[in-house]
């Protein structure tokens, strides 16, 4: 393991290019609130890998000061999946939006917490397509007006949080982007949770969600570490996972007090140590070995 | 050198055993230096149909499954029906008298050998699949082998069950023995040599072969005919230390084996074409971050779901234009089941050398057909080029100056750091980047440094050649007529030439192996001397051809294709290009029939030539 070195800045995981997001997006705060986690975390730059698909959101590791993919649009699980396996010392988060992880990416979604591959997944969910300038998304509410649902959206809104727990996720949180401090929190305690692990944030696009505004988040938003919330109970969390309306909750919803093993500690293959740090090639012994199984 | 070949036909309904019964014989006469070349036509049921393996067995080793049947185990009686009309005098047809009679007379010389399989083996009674092992054994016997190496083959499948070898064994000799007590060996007789062989299907060569050459990370979808490259390495990925993940869709698997390979292990994947058409955007992706992949088409036939137990070689225009916009690739196609063995190794090489996918185009053929390879000619300490990839920081520290991922080197080719090492930090972007990475497809007045990115990566095609040894011209260099193939043909056609040259037909032959890129100037020096051109390929629409004419502007003469799903036989070949040459017809499509006999399984193999001719608007010289 390459050892960690507590003493770092915020200032060395920002890069000389400043994000182009709109004056005023959410994702500014979701990027502050992952400078200082990682600060916090002090892992060095070069020991992170961020990996995002396409989208607004998906712009962040181009904003952010270490290793980083700009992978397609909806494939940013899977290749944060290989990548891990090949290099599970590397600290892999991966980010993006609502259209690139709920809509085109889903089935990726629910199979990575499924196979416990560990993870941190930062979905900066604006409920709205921002990139493509404001088309509806799996997460726009019911009744809402888009470029693409002029009459109001006939589809159901899609619940990241209670599918994630019905997936098998073991680290569950949500954030909002007005509240980086709290994010910081969130990020640091889902980079340390062994396993695959969700932070949905409501991320406001001030561009082209005119509805779930910040005001409209600021009003209803409330804190579960302010509440009796017990966060190891299953149950509790998918109870809170349902809220949704006058009050919605943030926070940590469930962390799995007993977690399952990762994929990489448990992978055959893996058993020798980290795989871009075993030779490649088989030797004569095993080639022969090999060889004689057809004969 | 004139070895004798034997070619023994096994049939039976799905459940029946002939794989396995094929399997036992294919071994027992490798252990007795026999080379054998196998293909079954098989369907995707799980009980029932038809199910027709040809064995093809010689000292000298075989370069496809034949045309003719020299020796039939029936094991149903729709098995004997079908195929008992296809025998060549001197030949034998064994099956069980106790369940199945022969519905016509044999053909002349076919001699009928019933096997009293209940009197036999007791073991009958309550395993009908012990009439498989008293059949091998027969059979064995009527090709003059020796009963030891199916004794060896019995005794190692069965190493941890001893009743199971005794019983096996007993009716195995049983059937050997009634052999030599009651029928004529065949006109053809077989000798054991002290050749070793290992018997390998192409899937298995590629996974191995894979493995040899540095894999180290493999993940797929379960598809037919690519299925058993997954299952090869799941059951050795432990003792090899290689990642190997079944995963939710192609989509999956082929991000994830370029997330793997962008870490720094060499990444393979592998599907069929429906499996490959899910990849191909990833496909470009690997393109434009230049994080090299390499990916196995195992091509099954049709479109859509096609026919996933048939062979095809059809996905070649897939390959071409797998992902949108333009950027380099490398599309290669084995031409044997040894070749499956050595690609992966060329494959990874030129991918990290050029930091581009490489597309591997196998097909059902190859993947599920059984072969004898030399296990010496398998032993191969591939060597590896990992190209300019930096794994470490060699002094550099974590310093902050700037490095430059795609930097526009005269080669195109940029030294490749892989995320870990300090002080190459990176982006990789699939939008168009800069030199550092950094995003320049929003900036919309940046036309230059748009073109010199694309400039940067089109460039390093150049050099790839250098890499692909160029196709040779085989055979009398003033031939009358060249066959040209691609991939998996190279062994009919080969041997179609050798008949055609036999029967006073001067013939050479250039078979290709690699598509993109082309060997544009040797292939048209190659064909430059040649009097009539003849394009063989398992599609219908001529795929190759065109890609032939596109690169070189060489326009074949005459076509032989083949799109009924089973592979080309050497009679298939030979008749084509007599059509052509003697008729002047531009495409002959060639089918696989069995003449004479109703049915809607179209795997036979007797007759005369079961091509046909068709009218095109090239025929217009076709002699009525
Ligand atoms: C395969 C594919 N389909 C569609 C697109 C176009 N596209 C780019 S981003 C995007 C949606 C982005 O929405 P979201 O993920 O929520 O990100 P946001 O911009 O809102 O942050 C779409 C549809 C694409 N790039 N690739
Ligand atoms: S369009 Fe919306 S999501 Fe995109 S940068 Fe602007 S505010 Fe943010
Ligand atoms: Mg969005």
């Amino acid at each position: 393991m390459a050892t960690a070195v507590a003493v770092l800045d915020v200032k060395d995981f920002k890069p000389e290019v400043p994000p182009d997001w709109c004056p005023g997006c959410g994702d500014f705060g979701v990027l502050n609130g992952l400078f200082h986690a990682c600060a916090e975390l002090g892992r060095q730059p070069h020991e992170i890998l961020v990996v995002s698909g396409i989208g607004c959101s998906s712009n962040l590791p181009g904003f952010f000061r270490s290793y980083g993919v700009h992978s397609l649009h909806g494939r940013a699980l899977p290749f944060a999946t290989g990548a891990k396996l090949s290099n599970h010392e590397m600290t892999v988060i991966v980010t993006g939006g609502d259209g690139d992880g709920y809509g085109i990416g889903l089935n990726h979604f629910i199979q990575a917490m499924r196979r416990n591959i560990d993870l941190t997944y930062i979905v900066m969910n604006n409920e709205i397509y921002g990139l493509t300038t404001g088309q509806v998304s799996p997460t726009s509410e019911t009744g809402m007006i888009t470029k693409t649902t002029p009459h109001g959206n006939l589809e159901g809104m899609l619940n990241p949080i209670a599918l994630a727990l019905a997936s098998g996720c073991g680290y569950i949180a949500r954030g909002f982007s007005g509240q980086p401090k709290h994010l910081q929190k969130l990020y640091a305690d889902a980079v340390r949770y062994p396993g695959f692990a969700l932070v949905d944030v409501f991320s406001p696009c001030v561009t082209f969600n005119k509805h779930n505004t910040y005001d409209w988040f600021r009003k209803r938003v409330y804190r579960l570490e302010d509440t009796a919330h017990d966060s190891t109970d299953f149950h509790a969390a998918m109870d809170r996972a349902l809220e949704w309306g006058e009050k919605i909750p943030i926070g940590l919803f469930y962390r799995n007090p007993n977690p399952r093993p990762t994929l990489h500690t448990d992978d055959p293959g893996l058993q020798a140590g980290v795989l871009v740090r075993q030779a490649a090639g088989v030797g004569r012994a095993e080639r022969q070995k090999l060889i004689a199984e057809f004969t | 050198m004139n070895e004798p070949d034997v070619v023994v036909g096994i049939g039976g309904a799905a459940g029946d055993g002939v794989a396995s019964a094929g399997n036992t014989l294919a071994l027992s006469v490798a252990r007795q230096g026999q080379a054998v070349y196998a293909y079954n036509s098989y369907q995707s049921v799980i009980r029932g149909g038809h199910s027709w393996l040809r064995l093809r067995i010689s000292a000298k080793k075989p370069l496809n499954h034949g045309d003719q049947v020299d020796a039939l185990v029936a094991l149903n009686q729709d098995t004997l029906d079908r195929h008992l009309q296809e025998l060549v005098a001197g030949g034998a047809v064994l099956y069980n008298s106790a369940k199945l009679q022969p519905a016509y007379a044999a053909p002349p010389g076919v001699q009928l050998c019933p096997l009293p399989v209940p009197d036999l083996t007791p073991a009958y009674r309550d395993l009908p699949v012990m009439q498989n092992t008293v059949a091998v054994g027969a059979v064995i016997h009527l090709m003059g082998l020796d009963f030891k190496g199916l004794e060896s083959v019995l005794e190692s499948t069965f190493a941890k069950k001893p009743q199971v070898v005794k019983t096996n064994v007993e009716a195995a000799r049983a059937g050997y023995d009634y052999a030599v007590a009651h029928f004529t060996p065949l006109a053809k007789q077989l000798h054991a040599t002290s050749q070793r062989w290992a018997l390998v299907t192409g899937n298995e060569l590629m996974a191995m072969g894979a493995a040899f050459a540095g894999c180290k990370f493999y993940c797929a979808y379960p598809m037919s005919p690519a299925t058993h490259i997954l299952e090869w390495l799941t059951a050795h990925a432990k003792e090899l230390g290689i990642c190997v993940r079944q995963v939710e869709d192609e989509i999956s698997v082929i991000n994830m084996a370029i997330g793997a390979s962008h870490m720094g292990v060499r990444a393979l994947c592998a599907t069929s074409g429906g499996g490959f058409a899910l990849m191909t955007e990833a496909v470009g992706l690997s393109g434009m971050l230049e994080t090299p992949v390499v990916v196995v088409n195992v091509q099954r036939a049709g479109p859509s779901t096609g026919v996933p137990t048939k062979t095809e070689q059809a996905d070649l225009n897939q390959a071409f234009g797998a992902s949108q916009g333009d950027f380099p690739r490398i599309i290669m196609a084995p031409l044997s089941m040894p070749d499956c063995f050595a690609m992966p190794a060329l494959a990874f090489n030129v991918a990290d050398r050029y930091q581009c996918p490489v597309i591997i185009l196998s097909d059902l053929l190859m993947g599920e057909g059984n072969e004898t390879v030399d296990p010496a000619l398998l032993d191969v300490d591939f060597e590896i080029d990992r190209g300019e990839l930096i794994t470490s920081p060699d002094g550099r520290g974590a310093a902050r100056e700037p490095y430059l991922r795609y930097k526009d080197t005269p080669s195109g080719i940029s030294p490749r750091a892989v995320p870990g090492v300090p002080g190459y930090l990176h982006v990789a972007a699939s939008d168009e980047h800069d030199e550092d990475g950094v995003l320049i497809s929003d900036v919309y007045t940046d036309t230059v440094r748009r073109k010199k990115m694309a400039d940067k990566r089109s460039r390093k095609m150049a050099d790839v050649l250098k890499h692909l040894p160029a196709p040779t011209l085989v055979g009398p260099a003033d031939a009358d007529v060249t066959l040209v193939g691609w991939g998996s043909t190279w062994g009919v056609i080969s041997e179609a030439v050798e008949r055609l040259n036999r029967e006073g037909i001067s013939a050479n032959h250039l078979q290709i192996k690699f598509l993109v890129p082309f060997h544009v100037a040797e292939i048209t020096a190659a064909l430059s001397r040649s009097r009539k051109i003849i394009v063989v390929e398992n599609n219908q629409s001529g795929q190759f051809a065109r890609h032939l004419r596109a690169e070189t502007g060489i326009t074949a003469h005459g076509h032989i294709r083949k799109y009924d799903g089973e592979p080309f036989e050497p009679k298939h070949v030979v008749a084509g290009a007599r059509e052509i040459l003697e008729r002047g017809t531009a495409v002959v499509e060639v089918l696989s029939t069995e003449p004479g006999w109703q049915t809607e399984h179209p795997t036979g193999t007797a007759g005369d030539w079961t091509g046909r001719a068709v009218a095109t608007a090239h025929t217009s010289s076709v002699a009525t």
